[in-house]
């Protein structure tokens, strides 16, 4: 049976209060951006509920497209008819039977906002209910806890049948919750924090350190296709290539081998605060993860993190490694962040960099470099790119290469 | 022409030498390279790993490139005497197997290994009961061909299985070089095979190049050491191209495979039909679709010896065989049919007819028709 519309259930907004119409919307847009494949279906959004009238598009396809965007609970394929007592007994046995499978119980569940129609919600539960145990052989009535929950709600313009509830992505509608930009780096770490920030409603914009020709066209290429993994949530994505190649230089020359790691982070963030100024951003988010490096001790943190009073988001502060990495295999970017290639953390990696760095020390150092006109020149020469979900950098051939098999 | 040599090569594919040629071309970095065409090549062999154990159902970190059948024998049977010579020296073969099995488990027996060759019954396959009696503590390997190259019988390679299940300490080794593409995969790499062999130039792909499949968990030693490529087990710089062509070879003989399968068998019932009809011809293969092989049928004519009917044959243009490519141009007779309890006297009449999906009816029948047309040259030294 082929759905006619598809429902989709909210997620957590029912305490927002006076801000629901912005999550609404903002979900509706999402929505309307990830469906531009398919002009045909017509987005409503209701107070409760929002509507996918299909007008013919595959409800598979579409309900495909629903599943990584977050905001959505849950939704279903509803098949609208007219409010004809028969009709409305005939479809549901069919669309019951289409998922049944022997041992599998069911009930009917029905509500009615037309009061004029002449089956009161009772009536309702009664005969479906009746037509679809006699009309599926063997098929048995559970009231709680059924397998199949057939749901009938019959309004004033229509009846409208759903017997199937698929989960969503759960959390906020991405951009609901303002701006982030997100420290991409080519690792495990960095894409994870900034899926689970937009899954908290962050809209992301990729920040990418590049030094060339230290780091080569492939490690960028690679974070370009991890923020690519990034899209299906989100529809699309601003890569922003920032050179980073004086700044390292810099560093290596004036600074003692034990603060390079230090000051470049700082150096990081002070790059990617101007660059969230600049694009109306609320906050930084990035993939640190306590005790991972000697970057992510607490004393580092507090003397990079100096340089700034913007919020930083760090989804995964707190997570091993082994929590990441599944989190990582789940949205796909583990294995292209585990393409050894060289970024622009490892290369000028000093053999004993300090765990405990000083800030007072770090600032000291800070002054034998120009850092206004570094941070200045570094500014000028970045690159914003739009990536897209049919995007691929790293394999710029990828189609002539599939075509060879 | 009529090509009805396929055990021995393949043509191949128009698709498959034209993946050659593009990556000949177009991705001709080595794999161990760090620039960007080698990545590219390194991209293009991970890819024809992966598609080659989507296909057979396994892992692609079980999947281990070749120069072919003959290496791919060479290294499981030394490979694993090596590796495991402080386990025991025993290594069991069958008595059917091709060359490049047999005579390394002799090379390995001149290395001061026992090797026992398990017989056969007459029709040539391989009894567990005699097989169990030949295992001792000290056996390292049993090694058995899935379709004999030169009749073309398949062997019970499940049942081999579950006897084997209970010696987990024994690498079992299968040589499937004729099998692979011809029988559905799950008929011969059961969950018990340690390792097997392919090679694709039985398949339309390139020579030159083939696998290893090899089950993670057992072990072998490499017999190519070098830079370590392979994970350090089989060095050597890659046959980038050849290895995308294999790849893309045996999707395409995969592809319908069951239906192939059928086609082939139906060509080979109609020659063995064809030639029933004389009453001097025997035909050496068996026409049980369980234990015989779709695409070989092995037979002889009464007093003529094989070479004579290969080369009566070639005058019009039929391409056929003497029992194997690989020792036909030896004075010897047929190994398998000695194994096989035939008599010499009969054995070097045995040609080989081997075929491929393309082969068609009316090639058949064109055969046939020649056949008859020898048959009545030759009937003069029956009477």
């Amino acid at each position: 049976m082929k759905a006619t519309e598809i429902m989709i259930r909210y997620g957590e907004l029912s305490t927002k209060g006076k801000n629901r119409r912005i999550f609404i919307n903002r979900l509706a847009y999402n929505v309307k951006q990830s469906l531009h494949a398919y002009p045909n279906v017509k987005v409503r959004a209701d107070r409760d509920r929002m509507h996918l009238i299909l007008n013919g598009e595959d409800d598979r396809l579409v309900m495909e497209q629903l599943k990584p965007i977050f905001g959505i609970q849950s939704f279903s394929p509803v098949v609208r008819i007219e409010k004809d007592t028969e009709l409305i007994c005939q479809t549901a046995v069919e669309m019951v039977k289409d998922i049944w499978k022997p041992g599998k119980t069911f009930k009917v569940q029905s509500r009615r906002s037309d009061k004029e129609f002449i089956w009161d919600s009772k009536d309702i539960n009664k005969e479906v209910g009746a037509a679809i145990f006699h009309g599926i052989e063997g098929i048995e009535v559970k009231m709680i806890q059924p397998d199949i929950r057939m749901e009938v709600e019959v309004r004033n313009e229509a009846a409208y049948l759903s017997c199937e509830t698929i989960y969503g992505a759960a959390g906020l509608p991405v951009g609901s919750s303002g701006k982030g930009m997100l420290m991409l780096s080519g690792g495990i770490d960095s894409p994870v924090a900034g899926y689970l920030a937009m899954k908290r409603g962050v809209e992301i914009e990729a920040v990418h350190f590049y030094s060339p020709p230290y780091t080569s066209e492939q490690s960028l290429n690679k974070a370009k296709d991890l923020a690519v993994k990034l899209t299906p949530y989100v529809g699309q994505i601003q890569f922003i290539t920032v050179p980073f190649t004086e700044i390292q230089e810099e560093i290596k020359r004036g600074i003692p081998q034990g603060y390079w790691m230090t000051v470049t982070r700082r150096f990081m963030l002070r790059l990617t605060d101007k660059i969230r100024e600049k694009h109306q951003g609320l906050a930084i988010v990035n993939g640190e993860s306590l005790g991972q490096v000697a970057s992510q001790t607490m004393h580092s943190m507090l003397a990079i993190n100096d340089v700034t009073t913007t919020p930083i988001i760090r989804p995964v502060i707190t997570m091993d490694k082994s929590e990441i990495i599944e989190i990582a295999e789940k949205i796909d970017t583990f294995t292209l962040a585990t393409q050894p290639f060289e970024d622009c953390c490892t290369i000028f990696a000093p053999p004993e960099p300090k765990t405990k760095p000083k800030v007072d020390k770090v600032r000291k150092y800070e002054e034998r470099l120009d850092i206004e006109g570094l941070v200045e020149r570094a500014i000028e020469g970045i690159i914003v790119e739009e990536v897209k979900s049919s995007d691929s950098f790293l394999q710029t051939s990828t189609q002539e290469m599939d075509d060879l098999f | 022409m009529i090509y009805f040599d396929n055990s021995a090569t393949t043509m191949i594919h128009p698709q498959v030498l034209d993946t050659y040629n593009k990556v000949s071309q177009r991705f001709m970095g080595n794999p161990s390279s760090l620039h960007r065409l080698g990545q590219q090549s390194s991209v293009l062999l991970e890819k024809s790993r992966v598609q080659i154990a989507d296909i057979l159902g396994v892992e692609s970190s079980e999947i281990f490139f070749t120069s072919g059948g003959t290496e791919g024998n060479n290294w499981v049977l030394k490979g694993t005497a090596i590796e495991k010579r402080s386990f025991g020296n025993h290594i069991i073969v069958s008595s059917v197997e091709h060359p490049s099995v047999s005579n390394t488990a002799k090379q390995l027996e001149e290395l001061g290994f026992k090797v026992s060759f398990c017989p056969v019954d007459r029709n040539g396959m391989i009894d567990c009961h005699d097989l169990k009696k030949l295992i001792t503590e000290e056996t390292i390997l049993v090694s058995t061909v899935v379709v004999n190259s030169e009749v073309g019988m398949v062997q019970r390679i499940k049942e081999i299985s579950t006897l084997l299940e209970n010696y987990p300490s024994i690498h079992y080794h299968v040589d499937a070089v004729q099998a692979i593409t011809k029988l559905s995969v799950d008929k011969f790499l059961t969950p018990r095979v340690d390792f097997m062999t392919c090679s694709a130039h039985k398949f339309q792909g390139p020579r030159g190049i083939g696998f290893v499949y090899w089950r993670s968990g057992a072990k072998l030693s490499p017999l190519l050491t070098g830079g370590g490529q392979e994970h350090n087990k089989r060095s050597g710089t890659e046959n980038t191209p050849a290895i995308v062509a294999m790849a893309k070879a045996i999707r395409i003989a995969t592809d319908d495979q069951e239906m192939k399968e059928q086609k082939i068998r139906h060509l080979k019932n109609a020659l063995a039909t064809g030639l029933q009809q004389y009453e001097h011809v025997t035909i050496f293969s068996s026409l049980d679709d369980e234990s015989s092989a779709p695409h070989i049928l092995t037979f002889g004519l009464k007093k003529v010896r094989g070479e004579v009917l290969v080369h009566a044959f070639e005058d019009k243009d039929i391409y056929i065989s003497t029992t194997s490519a690989c020792s036909s141009r030896q004075k010897t007779d047929s190994s398998t049919l000695h194994a096989m309890g035939v008599t010499h006297h009969f054995a070097e009449t045995a040609v080989r007819i081997s075929l491929n999906h393309q082969n068609t009816i009316a090639e058949v029948e064109q055969f046939l028709v020649i056949f008859n047309q020898l048959y009545n040259k030759f009937s003069k030294i029956y009477s």
